[in-house]
């Protein structure tokens, strides 16, 4: 009885040992990006990255680019159907477009393959270009956006993909 | 010679304050404003108390586990402030801009485009982007190209094929088209040659190379990522030898012929090369890859293409140079103007050893011998040696590799022209990447310390019109117009001589001229810069300059550089704008010269025969069509030089799928 007590106990130990060495891979990693703290946040609101290497957790941070980009595109059809001023009607419409076109359907699926079969630079490429998306659209508006926090959303979960993929480099 | 690679250092990940502000090895997108020069303002003492106190925070931090550093950088999003690229950087080329040097350097702010690292969208209308389009170069129709594969003679015909994506303008579902050619110069498109239809590539039929033995077989070796994205090198070959297109092709049913090998991971291995006949009778081919930081190739040999054996050892490594893509291995004659076998081995032969580094995208060389003793490659010179030396190209060009053309004895080379503009714009106009026009290589008999490039001569028989400018005169600060039929498709020729009075005269520099940092052409020396704004328009708002730039450096020895400016390339700041080039050996008596391909959003540019190259693309917004202008310009405080150019204007090449090809 006592064994197997001492046995589950040297179990449970080992096991957040484990945990705490993934938590550090996690930590590891973000240190190594621009933005700590959304890249912690992040990567710990998937459980995936419990158990993912470097290149998982690169994943994962894709995966909310894709989740962002989605939500932003929802965000800005609600817009368009309040009648906004045509200039603003226009740019949202322009990034409507960076956002269906380029970074959902080229840049997301890009990265992710990349990641997948162990080409990190065309992920990069990928990463970088969502960011470059997501700022274009911001910029577009010349100050007056109303997706400020989308966009920034994107870009910064964007910028810390790139920094994780460039440790697969 | 090139500036060898900046050391790279690693920033410490255990001090989150650190961390968080030096950048790390990487160039990266950090925002390192306030910059670490602001904590070595801080009076010392205060700066040892702030550090103690961190470090009992940071120990708090390890007790508890689960915290972070509270070092936030979300205020600083909107105002990045970048750091310059390592001199051969080309990934993050998209954000950073060179550090901008201060009005106190004499550099005008507005030569560098935006540092905050948000650029404003062009927009780009149709007629820009339809523009953008080669005349000349090999393209496909649409969608997206990297690496050349398995390019080679055969049949009476040059075959080329290439990673493709069927579906999009960027990387992906990647794929191998074929096309053919009688001349390098006109294409003919052709179905895909492979397909992802095996469990061995259905993850990407990636790069590969063609070896072609004497009884007329042609082995195709190709890495694929398999259905669990391992990387595995496959054996393809023709379906019927007898058809020269090669339009069906077979895969070995025993694929894959060879998996990573132990200690090296599935991920880092891909791009079989040419094989080459070893005096034991058997093949052997070698495959990049990397432990940690240093760059290797492995070696395997064969005696059927089936059945491998990895020669212990590998064939070279260079350390902190990361994986090496798109490994080439040939030989050059010292003697010779004619290319070699690629079995080719003994007295009067260097080999050259060529590396694609993934860290920079950039394509390295170096010289040196094949030892048929050994079985191992050592460089010439062990500074230059492979991903620290020399550069194939000191602009755009990525996975190059090279075959031996037996219908002409010629060694050839192709390398992957990507683009530098903003990706939706890809999107937009629904392709990306171009290939450089074909180009041999030889060694330089006189340096003997580098290779030659130069066009393949077939190139001329898009020439018509010729102008020629003799002797033209062009004084200190000056810009003359060359009056040209169609300067947007051009090939050019330009020899310079400076003044000698002026080479006389010039007094020591003790700052070291590099391109990468220079103000471009607007930087004005005493020798220099001078050469040739192309894709300009009228008022000159948009010009690239390819230009020389001789200084006497701080040993008192001349010193010529060779640079393409991109800086004003366009008006557009949603495209790359970097001024790029090297050092070009110029021997006693040489005048200075230079060739240059022309051709949209191409420029191809050699210098000295071919001694350096610089691949540039440019995305005009009003040096476009018609608008488009040639001018020499001598931008030198001093000297004055005399330029005798000669331009021809280029028709387009005819790159049309097969099946439109009206020729029996």
């Amino acid at each position: 009885m006592r064994s197997s007590v001492f046995l589950l106990c040297v179990l449970g130990l080992s096991l957040t040992q484990i945990q705490f060495s993934r938590a550090d891979l996690v930590k590891q990693t973000c240190r190594q990006t621009p933005n700590y703290h959304l890249c912690v946040q992040t990567l710990r609101s998937d459980p995936r990255s419990s158990h993912a290497d470097v290149a998982g957790l690169a994943m994962v941070m894709v995966d909310m680019i894709k989740a962002k980009s989605i939500a932003t595109l929802h965000r800005i059809s609600e817009l368009l159907g309040t009648a906004p001023h045509p200039k603003t009607k226009a740019t949202l419409r322009r990034c409507a477009e960076l956002y269906d076109n380029a970074v959902l359907k080229a840049d997301i699926p890009s990265a992710m393959e990349a990641l997948k079969t162990g080409n990190p630079k065309f992920a990069e490429q990928g990463a970088n270009d969502a960011a470059n998306e997501a700022d274009s659209c911001e910029r577009a508006f010349s100050g007056a956006s109303p997706i400020t926090s989308f966009n920034r959303s994107v870009s910064n979960l964007s910028r810390v993909a790139s920094a994780i993929i460039r440790l697969l480099l | 010679m090139a500036d060898p690679n900046p050391a790279r250092t690693f920033a410490d990940p255990e001090d989150p304050i650190i961390a968080a502000t030096v950048p790390d090895h990487y160039t990266p997108l950090l925002d390192v404003d306030p910059p670490a020069g602001e904590n070595s303002r801080l009076p010392l003492k205060g700066f040892l108390v702030i550090l103690s106190g961190l470090v009992l925070v940071g120990l708090l931090m390890a007790l508890i586990g689960e915290n972070g550093p509270s070092v936030s950088q979300d205020s600083q999003q909107n105002d990045l402030t970048l750091n310059a690229p390592a001199e051969s950087t080309n990934i993050s080329a998209q954000f950073l801009e060179p550090a901008s040097r201060g009005p106190s350097a004499g550099v005008s702010e507005k030569s560098f485009r935006l540092h905050s690292g948000v650029r404003a969208p062009f927009p780009w209308s149709n007629t820009m982007l339809t523009w953008q389009r080669t005349g000349y170069h090999f393209q496909p129709e649409k969608n997206w190209m990297n690496d050349p594969n398995g390019p080679m003679f055969y049949g009476g015909w040059y075959h080329f094929f290439y990673q493709y994506n069927p579906d999009a303008a960027v990387w992906g579902n990647i794929v191998w088209g074929h096309a053919v050619s009688k001349d390098l110069i006109e294409w003919l498109h052709l179905p895909l040659a492979m397909v992802a239809d095996q469990w061995y590539d259905t993850n990407g039929v990636w790069t590969g190379s063609a070896t072609l033995l004497s009884d007329g077989q042609v082995i195709m070796l190709y890495t694929g990522a398999t259905n669990e994205s391992v990387q595995v090198q496959n054996l393809a070959y023709p379906a019927d030898l007898s058809d020269p297109l090669l339009v069906d092709w077979v895969k070995y049913p025993g694929n894959p012929v060879l998996v990573p090998p132990p200690g090296i991971d599935d991920k880092d291995f891909r791009d079989p090369t040419t094989a080459w006949y070893w005096p034991d009778g058997k093949w052997r081919i070698a495959i990049g890859s990397k432990v940690n930081k240093t760059g290797i190739s492995l070696v395997y040999n064969t005696e059927d293409f089936k059945k491998y054996e990895l020669i212990e050892g590998v064939l070279h490594a260079v350390p902190g140079t990361g994986m090496w893509e798109c490994v080439d291995l040939y030989p050059v004659s010292l003697k010779e103007d004619n290319g070699l076998d690629t079995s080719f081995n003994g007295p009067g032969v260097k080999h050259v050893l060529k590396a694609s580094l993934d860290d920079d995208k950039n394509d390295y060389y170096a010289i040196g011998t094949y030892s048929l003793e050994s079985g191992n490659w050592t460089p010439d010179n062990p500074n230059l040696d492979v991903g620290i030396g020399l550069r194939y190209d000191y602009g755009k060009f990525y996975a190059s590799k090279t075959f031996y053309d037996q219908n002409k004895q010629r060694r050839i080379l192709w390398g992957w022209i990507g683009e530098t503009d903003g990706e939706s714009a890809d999107i937009k106009k629904g392709w990306a990447s171009v290939q450089s026009i074909p180009r041999t290589v030889v060694f330089d008999k006189k340096t003997g310390t580098n290779i030659l490039q130069w066009p393949v001569a077939e190139i001329k028989s898009l020439r018509k019109s010729s102008k020629k400018f003799d002797k033209l005169e062009v004084g200190p600060g000056s810009v003359v117009t060359l009056e040209v039929e169609k300067a947007t498709q051009m090939d050019i020729t330009a020899e310079f001589e400076i003044d000698k009075e002026a080479l006389k005269r010039i007094g020591e520099s003790d700052v070291e001229y590099s391109c990468r940092t220079s103000g471009g052409s607007a930087q004005r020396g005493e020798l220099g810069p001078f050469g040739l704004l192309l894709l300009a328009d009228e008022g000159r708002c948009e010009q690239t300059p390819v230009y020389f730039y001789v200084a006497k450096g701080t040993d008192g020895q001349l010193k010529t550089f060779f640079c393409t400016d991109e800086s004003r390339s366009s008006l557009a700041n949603d495209v790359d704008k970097r001024i790029f080039g090297s050092t070009v050996p110029v021997i006693k008596g040489e005048k200075l010269s230079m060739r240059i391909l022309v051709d949209h959003s191409i420029i191809e540019s050699f210098a000295q025969g071919g001694r350096t190259c610089i691949t540039s693309r440019v995305y005009p917004t009003k040096a476009i069509y018609g608008a488009a202008q040639l001018y020499v310009f001598n931008n030198a405080t001093s000297a004055s030089i005399t330029a005798s150019i000669q331009t021809w204007a280029m028709k387009s090449a005819y790159i049309r799928p097969y099946s439109s090809h009206q020729e029996s």
